[in-house]
Parts: structure tokens; C-alpha cells; sequence
């Protein structure tokens, strides 16, 4: 699936929620499905450093050429959103990771209900992810 | 005999603060954050509409009527805040934009001036950010050094640790009165009595403690005492530094410009005197008028009166809080405001607050701007519930509720 029809998938499945209470449901329950991050990549350099929770991304390419990420955190719900990211970002192509436009987020009403500190580390983390994304395409290029 | 004893009325208090008449994602708001900012009374809220309305003018110098108004009224809330606080004279009250400025200037002008390469300012580990880094930043400038009190696993000062770390070499000791993340009222008489036999001079940070406590600086004898309206119920962008007079006169100033001037000339400049020496440029007229207003309101309920029944709402927080399995209090000093930081066991304070916000409960997560006492305590932040004289027992109830969710949540 592209990244788009991910994103689609995504706002489709929050769209049956009633309340954020339900939402939120759905996003500690991916947060407790995420698999943790091998302690290996728990390193400084894999840090995305928030005021309240902690975040590790870490990005391989894999034999297709594409990009995986695996991610975690110490809090729950921010292991959630990023379970969401992963399933919308990971396991594509460098270029379209760099070029993709991130709606979900908006579409189903998080940045809004988010605060701004919260969303800001989501934004970071989409940022970082689109840098990497970025990076394995130039190398790519190079090559 | 009719009793003059004022009756404490909470559901009339609550009228006077309209914020609070709201739902937040459907549910009636309660506002635990009272130690990160008050919530703002109508006559502060009317003080400030009143001030842009019929006599916004630049104080001080002005002939014209609005500007004798308005700098009357700028007085008036100096004078308002020097009885506050038993300060000895007008002059010893400087207006800054709240306790991290009013620390600023202390550490910049006095600290300065007085602390040399070799001697040490002495801080404790329940310091906020805002009393720790101008230290560090004047004790790196200088080749000075910074000392730290040690507190025990209850979020208590050791006082004869204290001690040992006194000494000819201490220039200041700057010290919070009360924490912000564990409401521990320190004993800051005993600490500044030990101060002074060693001629060191001590700042308070009173920026939580003055809307709670009876606060007199002469019979603490304290050399600053730093506070914020904000916390006060009064408007944020206000504050005041305290200074024993002898003290300020002697300091430099902090910011050159208007208003701290006496004469002007390329070769030299006089400054001002108090307080005006230390206000350069127009300050914040409005914010500051109407911080009289607050205080005001303060005094009328009584501050005995709004005490008492923080200490109230206090203990039964404790109480119910303690009833939470996997639920531990971080703060169990024996002199305590009204301010609860907890854990829960395996949850997240990230997730505690999110899950709380979710059912109209506001509360601070994190660190709360102190991640050297964060650190002592083996844990990288706490969730905090603050109590303000408009807060309810029927609203701890409501947090107790909504932490049960939360523990079923990630459960």
C-alpha cells in the first residue's frame, strides 16, 4: 500500500470512534503492540528528546530498498502515535518517505486535540523520519 | 455579638473565577495547576480592562491627568505589595517581570559585585531551574563555586548538612521557600540565621510561597525575597525582587535605559534612585496595576482563612490519594503547601496527564523545571496536582475517579 492509502486506512479506522476516550483506547493499544526497540538502538544518537517522554527512532534499509523504522518510547501513547507513524512511513521507498505529505495526523483530529508540546514531538518525529527517508535516497543516489 | 470571623465560602469564590465555569472535552474543567499559574479573580480581569480603557498613559514624568492616574495606580500596587510582605520601605520593592527576572538581577548586579573567584553560592537540590542556572552562570563567570543542600527521601532539607557547607567563603545562599514540585515549606529562618553568622547574604525564592503563606521579610530577616503575580492570581508578565534597602542602593544596575536615569550625557550617566535605578524602560503598567487587584482580593478572603482551608483540601487529597494502589506521593515533608506530585507504579506521567485531560482534569507532568531533584529521587518526573482556594473536595474526588481509569487504561 502507499502511503496515502495508509493514511486513508487510518483516518477510515479513527473515523468510528465516538469520543477521544475510544481513540485513545486505540492508541495505547498500539502502543502495547509495538514491538520494543532492541536495546542496541537505545542509543543517544537515536534520541528525539521531549520535555515529558523519550523517544528512540532507529531506520534500516532493507535488501528491496526499503526503509524500516522501529521506534519506542517510555510512554505509552507516544509509543502509540508512533506505531502509527511506522505503519504509515516504514517499509517504503527513501524518496517517497521524503516527498510524503503527513495529513492523518490532522485528518483525524489529533493536532488539534494534542497540546503543543505533545504534538511538537510528533512533529519532530515525523520530520526525523522524513530526514531519513531523505538521506537514504541521496545515498542511494550516489551509488 | 455578631462574630467577625469571615466565612470561607467556596462555591462564591468559584463565581469570581469565570474560567473555571467550563467543560473541557465534555466534562466540567478542574484546574489542579495552580502552582504553574493561578487562575485570575473578576476584579483583576476588571482591573485590566479598566486600565486599557480609561487610563492607559505612560507613567511616571508624565504632567497630563491619565499619566498621574496610571502612575498612581503603578504605586499604589508597590505599596500594596511592600505591606504584602512586611517589607520596611517603598523603595525596597522592585517591579520585574516575575521570580526568574527578579533572580536574574540579583545574580547579575549583587552576585556580580560580590561574589569573587573562590567563594561559593549555596543552592538546595529541590531548587527550580530558575534558581539554579543564574547561580551556575555567575559562578562559571567568576571561577566560583556552587553548593548544594542535600534533602531526604521525605523532600526534606538537611539542615545540618547545611551547615557543614557554610562557610567565610559563602556569599549567598538562595534558597526556594516553599517547592514547586513537592510543596515542601522549607525552614528558611533557621537557614537564613545560619547565613548571616557566616555574612552571607540570602535570596528567597517565594515565587509558590507567597500566595500561601503569611509572608514578613523583616522578621525573616531574609536580603531578596523574589515573587510572581501569576501565582498569586494575578496577571502573568509581573513579579517583584524585595531587597534590604542598604543592599540595593549599593548594587549596579541591571538594564541601562529610560526611567533608571537621573541625568544623561556621553561622558557619564547618573542613574535613578530606588526603585527606580532597577526599572528600566516602560514597564508592564497594566499587568502591574492589576496585580494590585489580586492581592487585594487575597486579603479580603483572608489569607489565615484561604490557608486553612488549602490545608484542608490538602489532607484529604493525601488521604485519598494514598488509597490508590501502585500510587506514590513524591513529597512527604512534614510543613507542606497544598501541592501533591505523585507516581504511579509502570504508568507514565505522559500518559497520566493526556488520560486526565481526556475527562477535564488539568494537572502538570514532567519535571516541573527541577531535574536535579528529579534525578535524587531515581524518577524523571512526577504528576502534580496543585490546590487553589477555589478548588473542591468533590474535585479531588474527581481526580481520584479519573486516576482508576487511568490505571485501567494501561493496565
Amino acid at each position: 500500500m502507499t502511503i496515502n492509502e495508509i493514511q486513508d486506512e487510518i483516518v477510515e479506522e479513527f473515523s468510528l470512534f465516538e469520543d477521544w476516550a475510544d481513540k485513545y483506547e486505540y492508541i495505547i493499544d498500539v502502543g502495547k503492540k509495538l514491538p520494543p526497540l532492541p536495546a542496541q538502538y537505545k542509543t543517544e544518537e537515536n534520541i528525539i528528546k521531549g520535555c515529558q517522554s523519550q523517544v528512540w527512532l532507529h531506520a534500516s534499509l532493507n535488501s528491496e530498498g526499503k526503509v524500516i523504522f522501529e521506534g519506542d518510547s517510555d510512554a505509552i501513547i507516544v509509543r502509540g502515535l508512533i506505531g502509527l507513524l511506522i505503519r504509515v512511513l516504514s517499509n517504503q521507498k527513501p524518496e517517497d518517505i521524503a516527498k510524503a505529505n503527513i495529513y492523518f495526523i490532522d485528518k483525524v483530529g489529533m493536532s488539534g486535540h494534542l497540546a503543543q508540546t505533545r504534538s511538537n514531538g510528533l512533529a519532530s518525529m515525523v520530520k526525523q523520519m522524513k530526514l531519513y527517508g531523505l538521506a537514504y535516497q541521496v545515498k542511494q543516489e550516489v551509488k | 455579638m455578631e462574630t467577625l470571623t469571615p466565612v470561607f465560602d467556596v462555591a462564591a469564590i468559584r463565581q469570581d473565577f469565570p474560567i473555571l465555569n467550563q467543560t473541557i472535552h465534555g466534562k466540567p474543567l478542574v484546574y489542579f495547576d495552580n502552582a504553574a499559574t493561578s487562575q485570575k479573580p473578576l476584579p483583576v480581569i476588571q482591573a485590566l480592562n479598566e486600565y486599557y480603557r480609561s487610563y492607559n498613559a505612560n507613567i511616571h514624568r508624565g504632567i497630563h491627568t491619565l499619566a498621574e492616574k496610571a502612575t498612581a495606580q503603578y504605586e499604589a500596587t508597590r505599596e500594596t505589595v511592600r505591606q504584602f510582605i512586611n517589607a520596611a520601605y517603598r523603595e525596597e520593592i522592585i517591579f520585574t517581570r516575575g521570580s526568574t527576572e527578579a533572580i536574574n538581577l540579583v545574580a547579575a548586579t549583587f552576585g556580580r559585585q560580590n561574589v569573587q573567584a573562590g567563594d561559593e553560592v549555596i543552592i538546595s537540590t529541590m531548587e527550580h531551574h530558575s534558581n539554579i542556572v543564574p547561580w551556575q552562570m555567575l559562578c562559571e563567570e567568576k571561577g566560583a563555586t556552587l553548593k548544594v543542600i542535600p534533602i531526604t527521601d521525605e523532600g526534606e532539607i538537611i539542615l545540618e548538612e547545611y551547615e557543614k557547607l557554610l562557610s567565610e567563603r559563602t556569599k549567598v545562599v538562595a534558597l526556594v521557600y516553599v517547592s514547586n514540585s513537592l510543596g515542601t515549606i522549607n525552614p528558611v529562618k533557621e537557614v537564613i540565621d545560619l547565613a548571616h553568622k557566616y555574612g552571607a547574604k540570602v535570596l528567597l525564592d517565594g515565587a509558590q510561597a507567597t500566595v500561601h503563606l503569611d509572608i514578613d521579610v523583616q522578621a525573616l530577616d531574609c536580603d531578596f525575597y523574589v515573587l510572581s503575580s501569576h501565582k498569586m492570581y494575578g496577571p502573568t508578565g509581573v513579579g517583584a525582587l524585595y531587597g534590604k534597602r542598604e543592599l540595593l542602593e549599593a548594587m549596579p544596575p541591571y538594564q541601562g535605559g529610560g526611567e533608571m536615569i537621573k541625568e544623561v550625557s556621553f561622558e557619564k550617566t547618573t542613574y535613578n534612585e530606588l526603585p527606580y535605578k532597577f526599572e528600566a524602560g516602560t514597564p508592564n503598567i497594566a499587568d502591574t496595576v492589576a496585580f494590585k487587584a489580586a492581592i487585594d482580593y487575597i486579603n479580603k478572603i483572608g489569607k489565615s482563612v484561604i490557608a486553612e482551608y488549602e490545608h484542608e483540601l490538602l489532607a484529604y487529597g493525601t488521604e485519598a490519594l494514598s488509597q490508590i494502589e501502585g500510587l506514590r506521593i513524591i513529597g512527604q515533608a512534614r510543613e507542606k503547601i497544598s501541592v501533591i506530585s505523585f507516581v504511579i507504579k509502570g504508568i507514565h506521567h505522559q500518559d497520566v496527564g493526556i488520560i486526565l485531560d481526556t475527562q477535564g482534569i488539568a494537572v502538570r507532568t514532567g519535571h516541573h523545571c527541577t531535574q536535579p531533584m528529579m534525578h535524587r529521587f531515581g524518577i524523571p518526573g512526577t504528576s502534580r496536582a496543585s490546590f487553589a482556594m477555589y478548588n473542591t473536595k468533590e474535585e479531588i474526588d474527581r481526580l481520584v475517579q479519573g486516576l482508576h481509569k487511568v490505571k485501567k487504561m494501561f493496565a
